[in-house]
């Protein structure tokens, strides 16, 4: 584990003050901040877009609280987690994407409630 | 032509000499000789012809080609039977052809059953006629099927071949499940030739019938084998027949000691009989013969008179041993004969379908056959074996012919004066042959084996009662023979065709009903536009060979000499060096008695005689032997007095047949009977309608199973199929209560699934604050 100290080490360096002070806690608050912004952007609004990249950002809060783990217990495994999680969600997202395009050709339009009677 | 034969097969004959005479006969220790291999081709051949004849039907062949492959196929087969008879030295053998069965236990010893053939006089015997019947009648059906040439063609002869296969498998098998096999195959042929026009639903129907009332008598000769396979331990006639435990029970048997015989022992042959019950059509499963009249007549003739029907009486005749060590096999098997043979010669008399007539009257001299293996005489049931085959076969093939020159016309009420037309000749005179043997004509052969039974049934025993009503159905027949032959090969010619189909209605003003293209003017009497077409060449050749056989076969009587008990006519040589060996004690008694010359040589030495103890005794199966002089027949030995009675029976039906159908009749559909039946109020409707036996049948077996049968198809649909369906239709209902939560807002579904995580969240936390997850 000491080769990661070292790497590590440089950025405590260069930001000593900032990123000294900053503990668990305010990793984990961002990244439920982030969590839940996008949890309520995807429940509020009604675009497709939006609402993907609504996703992206509950994607992203949940991957820093996985770096900030790992910082925390001086560990690769949560950077390592996210890079997959990365690589998962840009090959989600270019399918999404399509996809959305494919739903607005058939109905001119991004809103998601224009999909209502797909109901059970 | 038989010596040239033999010299052809001198080789192949000389093979047999090793197998040198055993000097102790058939005792239980003799092994039992192998015979040569060619014997296999009288089985092989048939199959060939079928299987050939079936790869003509899948390359479309549009011949008579395989008439011709199954007429050469059965016909040298009928050679090499003819030459295992000249061959034959008088020592039974097997021959093999490959292992078929073989366990090995250990509680019941080994389950031996090899696809191997057992030669002896009776299998010899049997297959003589067979093969050769089956060669002519394969010849007579390539002319008479040419209408059908192509697929149908194929396929006739196909299961034609099939059926010579099965029909050797069953006769020459060395064992009861080859017999099995056979069985099972000739009613598999029988079946597929009965409905061989399709796409008549009677002919279905008919199929089906004689299948499924041939299954209820098969279930009796499978658990017949089974429990011989039990008690005896063997499958194999030659160990079963040398068995030391059967043969002391044919001891105590020919002693009437019949307590000391297990009653295991004494099942077999009543559960063996009645397999033979349904196969040779006797009383309570008779029913399915005059349907199966619905198949091509050359079937009817092979099949359903000739051979196939006679398998029930191979069966008993095969295992006579086992029959005579039970005390109530044989008279029961007498006395379904003679019920037999007088119920269907009542009906017989009151049908107006001539092929009908014919199939009672099979199933009424099939009862007769019965009877003679009943009262103690194998060889006079098995002697009329023979003779009812050719000139059974003769009649239907006769029958045959009048249906396939009048357009399928059958009705006697519909055809008269045949003997006049021209062409018909050969026809009329096989008739003729056929009928007077059929009625007991003397010095025909239908005469010497019906009296040989009829003499037994007065000299054993018991039978007296029996006697007479078999006598009195001898008149009958002579009767309802004779009613056919004067009805429609005499008087005035006058002929109605029949519809193509051969739809045979009882219509009385069937004048207006014929569908026939030609026949539309009514009244006339000859149909001016119809031309019966004359029998050709294969049919009359036929018809004069089997007329010719006909009136031989009384000579295989008259020459061995028939008085003299010493000297054996041919049927009684036959029969007497084989399994079926059982001379009745009661009848060397009452011969002996009427000839008084018994002081030396009194009891003519069977060769298996499995009866030496009981004459020196003076009891027998039936009872003491001294009963039998007490029954002497208007004084004589009833030998001799049979001769005259059932010949004077005979000529007086035929008298009265010809009284009353032919004397002063002046056209087809009248005669004088009409007025006397109308004298006897429905009898003779109800004999028509055969004494509505179907009628009982259809109300007391078949409409009760069929209710069952609904009963159980509505548990089956309703509850079982019900469980079934209400595991399919929970999950159903469950989905049809939670669907509405499925509301397409995609909003709704996050806010679930959030306020799912929420609530598992908060359940997670006050877990933690009560320390349950610690």
């Amino acid at each position: 584990m000491n080769h990661m100290i070292d790497l590590i080490t440089p950025l405590q360096l260069a930001f000593p003050e900032a990123v000294g002070n900053a503990t668990l806690a305010h990793y984990l608050f961002v990244s439920a901040a982030m969590f839940v912004m996008g949890l309520v952007g995807f429940m509020t609004r009604r675009n497709m877009i939006v609402m993907f990249l609504c996703t992206e950002l509950m994607f992203q809060g949940a991957g820093l609280a996985l770096i900030a783990f790992g910082r925390h217990h001086l560990g690769a495994d949560g950077q390592t987690f996210v890079i997959f999680v990365l690589c998962v969600a840009a090959a989600e997202a270019a399918m999404a994407l399509a996809l959305v395009v494919l739903l607005f050709r058939h109905r001119e339009t991004l809103s998601s409630q224009a999909w209502k009677e797909l109901n059970g | 032509m038989i010596t040239s034969l033999t010299s052809i097969l001198e080789p192949v004959l000389s093979s047999t000499a090793m197998l040198a005479p055993d000097a102790h006969g058939h005792a239980a220790h003799t092994e039992i000789g192998s015979g040569p291999s060619w014997i296999l081709l009288i089985v092989g051949l048939p199959l060939l012809a079928s299987i050939i004849s079936g790869l003509a039907a899948a390359l479309g062949v549009k011949s008579k080609q395989p008439a011709w492959t199954t007429v050469i196929a059965c016909f040298i087969a009928f050679l090499f039977t003819v030459s295992m008879y000249i061959s034959y030295d008088g020592t039974p053998y097997t021959v093999k052809a490959f292992d078929w069965i073989q366990v090995h236990t250990d509680s019941h010893g080994s389950l031996i059953a090899n696809f191997s053939f057992y030669i002896d006089t009776l299998s010899i015997y049997w297959m003589l006629f067979v093969t050769g019947l089956a060669t002519l009648i394969a010849l007579y059906a390539s002319e008479y099927m040419s209408h059908d040439v192509g697929l149908g063609y194929c396929r006739f002869f196909a299961a034609f071949g099939l059926f010579v296969f099965s029909m050797a498998c069953l006769v020459m098998g060395d064992n009861f499940l080859m017999l099995y096999l056979g069985w099972e195959g000739v009613g598999l042929c029988s079946y597929l030739l009965i409905g061989y026009f399709y796409k008549k639903p009677e002919a279905v129907a008919a199929a089906k019938k004689a299948f499924i009332v041939n299954r209820i008598g098969d279930l009796g000769l499978a658990l017949g084998v089974y429990l011989t396979f039990v008690h005896f331990g063997t499958l194999e006639y030659a160990k079963l027949f040398s068995d030391p435990k059967l043969l002391s029970y044919v001891e105590y048997a020919s002693v009437g000691n019949f307590s000391a015989i297990p009653a295991t022992a004494q099942w077999i042959p009543l559960l063996l009989m009645v397999g033979a019950f349904g196969k040779s059509a006797q009383f309570p499963l008779y029913v399915w013969l005059p349907d199966a009249m619905e198949g091509p007549t050359p079937v009817s003739a092979l099949i359903h008179a000739a051979t196939m029907v006679t398998a029930g009486v191979y069966l008993i005749a095969r295992t006579y041993p086992l029959f005579i060590a039970s005390e109530h096999a044989l008279p029961i098997v007498a006395w379904i004969g003679t019920i037999t043979a007088l119920l269907a010669a009542t009906i017989g008399m009151a049908q107006f379908d001539i092929k009908r007539i014919m199939a009672y009257s099979t199933v009424s001299q099939l009862g007769y056959m019965f009877a003679g293996l009943g009262v103690l005489t194998p060889t006079g049931g098995v002697y009329h074996v023979l003779t009812h085959a050719f000139f059974k076969a003769l009649l239907f093939l006769c029958c045959g012919a009048v249906m396939h020159g009048f357009a399928g016309q059958l009705d006697l009420r519909k055809l008269s004066g045949l003997r006049q037309v021209k062409g018909w000749g050969i026809v009329t005179i096989g008739m003729l042959v056929g009928c007077i043997n059929l009625a007991g004509v003397p010095f025909t052969a239908g005469y010497f084996s019906k009296d040989t039974i009829l003499a037994e049934a007065f000299v054993t025993p018991g039978y007296e009662l029996l006697g007479w009503i078999l006598i009195f159905t001898a008149g009958l027949t002579a009767y309802y023979t004779f009613r056919v032959f004067f009805r429609v090969f005499m008087g005035p010619v006058e002929y109605h065709p029949g519809d193509e189909a051969h739809d045979h209605d009882h219509d009385n003003d069937a004048h207006g009903e014929q569908h026939h293209h030609d026949a539309g003017q009514n009244g006339d009497h000859h149909s001016d536009h119809f031309h019966p077409h004359a029998p050709g060449w294969a049919i009359n050749t036929v018809l004069a060979t089997l007329t010719i056989a006909s009136l031989a076969a009384s000579g295989l009587y008259i020459v061995g000499g028939s008085s003299d008990k010493h000297t054996k006519h041919y049927a009684e040589t036959m029969v007497m060096s084989s399994t079926a060996a059982f001379s009745s004690p009661y009848s060397e008694h009452a011969f002996h008695a009427a000839h008084d010359s018994h002081d030396d040589d009194a009891h003519a030495p069977d060769d298996h005689g499995s009866d030496h103890a009981a004459p020196a005794a003076g009891v027998g199966p039936r009872g003491t032997i001294e009963h039998a002089q007490t029954v002497p027949l208007f004084g004589g030995d009833p030998h001799k007095m049979m001769y005259y009675i059932s010949g004077v029976v005979g000529v007086i039906g035929i008298a009265l047949a010809w009284f009353l159908h032919l004397f002063g009749r002046t056209e087809a559909a009248t005669c004088k009977m009409d007025p006397i039946a109308r004298l006897f109020g429905p009898i003779p409707k109800w004999a028509e309608h055969k004494w509505y036996v179907d009628e009982i049948y259809w109300a007391v077996i078949v409409t009760p199973l069929r209710i069952f049968s609904h009963v159980l198809h509505w548990f089956d649909k309703l509850v079982i199929d019900g469980i079934v369906n209400l595991f399919g239709i929970l999950p159903r209902v469950g989905a049809w209560i939670v669907r509405p939560s499925q509301s397409g807002v995609l909003q709704g579904y996050a806010v679930s699934m959030a306020g799912g995580v929420a609530i598992l969240l908060l359940v997670v936390f006050v877990l933690i604050a009560q320390g349950g997850l610690s």
